[in-house]
């Protein structure tokens, strides 16, 4: 550092440096808040301290002084925010109101073991069960009634077939279009098609999702002759518009950031144009292509909307013609009518906290992998 | 004089490929090539024939329902009627909402652009986790930032203002217009950081080092010779934000947006309705499909002129900066 350039900074503009370094440490919090906040309202359901059991041993009122604060507020499903804020007299009533609730259990619940079952509790969350009035074991996502079948099992399914099937179109038509766009149309065309493709990406989700519910849902039931006309193939399909965008702009960068002397020396050879897409350029940008798959992927398990509007039954199934609920799906829709702190809340956040852990990964993956594609095309490596 | 002159059939500018295939392309007509070309050229016009189905669908059954009334209507509570219904209160909610996030979004995104440009030093490990952390944000689900918007926002910053100053009720600890606004600007910051750091990297460094050795500080130089300069890429970083959050409806489904209001939002600790989730609310809710499909297109196509017209806005802004910041160079 031999040559010192510009003024030395003044006192106050020294300050004002420390506070532009600080405001860019601002999306760092961000990341972490988001974790951070996601996974707090769901911290309950990890720690197995939220419980749906209908029938519960009732705690006589006047033993109150008997239990330990932390106990009582966990008995009467209190926050602590609200337990602090509780004189003696309302925790009392609070255990009476209680009690009578439990008196008032309806009489076909009392020999039910499934009452007296804790259903956030991670056998109920992850295994199947044979709920009462079943005749085998199943995976039920039944958040609403007086015993809340929480098993994440359907939604996980529902998710994949649906970002599968989003995929299995989307990957194809973006990277197929994305070679013709780089490697093989005229510079002009180039020109005119690629800003109209990303136009695709400024069409918002719920206009898609109007699109694929009124004039998609229909065409393709004319065309494969399934029954039901809502169903997890045609919100693949819909979702499948959404990500084209992503996995396009991403894997046609990577196509023509390929050093042009490997086409130019292919082309010399002989070869044709298509042959040096397919056999030099692709083979080449491999990593860039599929580093754009897995950011589809990142974008698609995430779409709420196009979901939400298309198909909403949460059923058990690896058919793709019948209906299917994803994650985001089940977090829209149900957030409204769950009581703020009580377990089906508590259990849409832990939903919540897994897309973001699962988006985390497949971002993190399809970053690593770029950035190693470009520090190899640049020779630094 | 013997200087070597170039043969004449090589083009002069050779990073251009097609014209060189031109010269060099094999003679031999192959069968598989022009298959598989044909192939990739179908993906390419099977998309564009998508969006421009999409697009003319919207158009034209849009255009035959949308009527000045329509536009300018506060609707009463049953707005699945089509004949006394309208989306002004949505037009302003929407507006409103994305005009709050960018007062947030942009100050915060150029100052964070401002700094991994020039200030951050490339190698150092705080640089690499800021990159890595706009790379996330611009990767979570947009329904997870709805999330933390009631975890954050709502149940924690708003529950304790009210706490603080004494509410008798949930003034800020509930949804409102404020909190899906900040919720907007934490999803579009990473396209604010993005864009202004492409511009401020446009800028040639000989700018920089000019004012400096006339004895600008650094501070000096960036705020009054890099940000003019930035200033077209710093409105584009604001285009791409707002048009990105007019259309969204995952994030603020929990943070602010209401079924049904019957006055306009006055404040910020109000409820608002919003384009993209009355589209959704007539879509899915109405109790007759085929009598609010007008009106559902008709509202599909004012959510998209609206997206058109404020990104024409912004365009028009950016070109008169432009044409003064050319007349001043």
């Amino acid at each position: 550092m031999g040559i010192h350039r510009g003024h030395r900074a003044r006192p106050l503009e020294w300050l004002a440096e420390k506070f532009i370094f600080l405001v860019s440490l601002s999306t760092i919090l961000m990341v972490f808040l988001i974790f951070l906040f996601v996974a707090r309202e769901a911290l309950p359901i990890f720690l197995g301290q939220a419980d749906t059991a209908l029938i519960q041993k009732a705690i006589p009122p006047d033993q109150l002084e008997t239990l330990s604060p932390a106990k009582l507020q966990q008995y009467l499903d209190l926050t602590p925010q609200q337990f602090v804020t509780m004189d003696r007299e309302t925790l009392k009533s609070l255990m009476e109101l209680k009690q009578d609730a439990q008196n008032e259990i309806p009489e076909k619940f009392r020999n039910d073991p499934d009452a007296r079952a804790n259903t956030t509790d991670w056998h109920y969350l992850l295994l199947p069960h044979q709920w009462s009035g079943y005749a085998k074991p199943e995976y039920i996502w039944q958040p609403v009634g007086q015993i809340q079948k929480y098993n994440i099992i359907p939604l996980l399914v529902g998710t994949l077939k649906v970002t599968l099937i989003g995929l299995l179109f989307a990957v194809p038509l973006a990277v197929g279009a994305a070679i013709y766009v780089s490697q093989l149309a005229r510079p002009r065309v180039r020109e005119i098609v690629k800003p109209t493709i990303e136009l695709l990406s400024g069409i918002p989700s719920v206009v898609v999702g109007v699109f694929a519910l009124l004039i998609m849902a229909t065409v393709l039931q004319k065309i494969f002759g399934y029954q039901t006309r809502l169903n997890a193939f045609v919100a693949g399909c819909a979702l499948g518009f959404a990500v084209i965008p992503v996995i396009f702009s991403i894997a046609e960068d990577a196509l023509t950031s390929v050093p042009r002397a490997y086409t130019q020396a292919a082309l010399a050879l002989g070869a044709s144009r298509w042959q040096t897409a397919w056999q030099i350029v692709l083979p080449a940008a491999l990593p860039g292509v599929f580093a754009a798959t897995v950011l589809g992927f990142g974008r698609a398990i995430g779409e709420t909307m196009i979901v939400l509007m298309v198909c909403s039954a949460s059923v058990m199934s690896w058919n793709i013609f019948d209906s299917a609920r994803s994650i985001t799906t089940t977090i829209a829709a149900e957030m409204a009518e769950a009581v703020s702190g009580g377990p089906h809340y508590r259990i849409l956040f832990m939903l919540g906290a897994l897309l973001f852990a699962a988006t985390f990964v497949s971002n993190m993956i399809g970053g690593m992998v770029i950035q190693r594609f470009k520090l190899k095309l640049e020779g630094k490596r | 004089m013997n200087t070597i002159t170039p043969p004449q059939y090589l083009p002069d500018n050779t990073s251009d490929t097609t014209r060189l295939t031109r010269h060099f392309r094999a003679e031999k007509f192959d069968f598989w090539s022009f298959f598989f070309s044909g192939l990739t050229g179908l993906a390419t016009l099977f998309i564009l024939g998508i969006l421009a189905v999409i697009l003319t669908n919207i158009v034209i059954n849009g255009w035959s329902a949308i009527s000045w009334h329509f536009v300018s209507t506060i609707p009463k509570k049953d707005f699945f009627d089509a004949s006394t219904t309208g989306v002004l209160p949505m037009i302003v909610g929407t507006t409103i909402r994305v005009f709050v996030m960018t007062i947030f979004v942009i100050p915060v995104g150029v100052i964070t652009a401002i700094y991994l440009t020039e200030y951050a030093p490339n190698t150092s490990i705080i640089t690499r986790v800021i990159r890595a952390a706009v790379n996330n944000l611009a990767g979570v689900p947009s329904i997870v930032f709805g999330l933390f918007g009631l975890g954050f926002f709502i149940n924690f910053v708003g529950k304790n203002m009210d706490a603080l100053l004494h509410n008798p009720s949930a003034v800020w600890g509930q949804p409102a217009l404020i909190w899906a606004a900040l919720t907007l600007a934490v999803m579009t910051l990473p396209v604010v950081i993005v864009a202004t750091e492409e511009s401020l990297k446009a800028i040639p460094p000989g700018l920089r080092e000019a004012s400096l050795a006339l004895g600008a500080t650094k501070l000096e130089t960036i705020w009054r010779i890099v940000l003019p300069q930035a200033l077209p890429g710093i409105m584009t970083g604001g285009i791409l934000a707002v048009s990105r959050a007019a259309g969204e409806v995952a994030p603020i489904l929990f943070t602010g947006v209401a079924y049904y209001m019957a006055s306009l939002p006055l404040h910020v600790t109000d409820q608002f309705m919003d384009l993209g989730y009355h589209v959704f609310v007539l879509a899915t809710q109405s109790p007759n499909i085929e009598q609010t499909r007008p009106i559902l297109y008709a509202t599909v196509l004012v959510l998209l002129l609206l997206t058109f017209a404020l990104n024409i806005v912004a365009i028009i802004i950016r070109a008169r900066m432009r044409k003064k910041l050319r007349a001043l160079g």
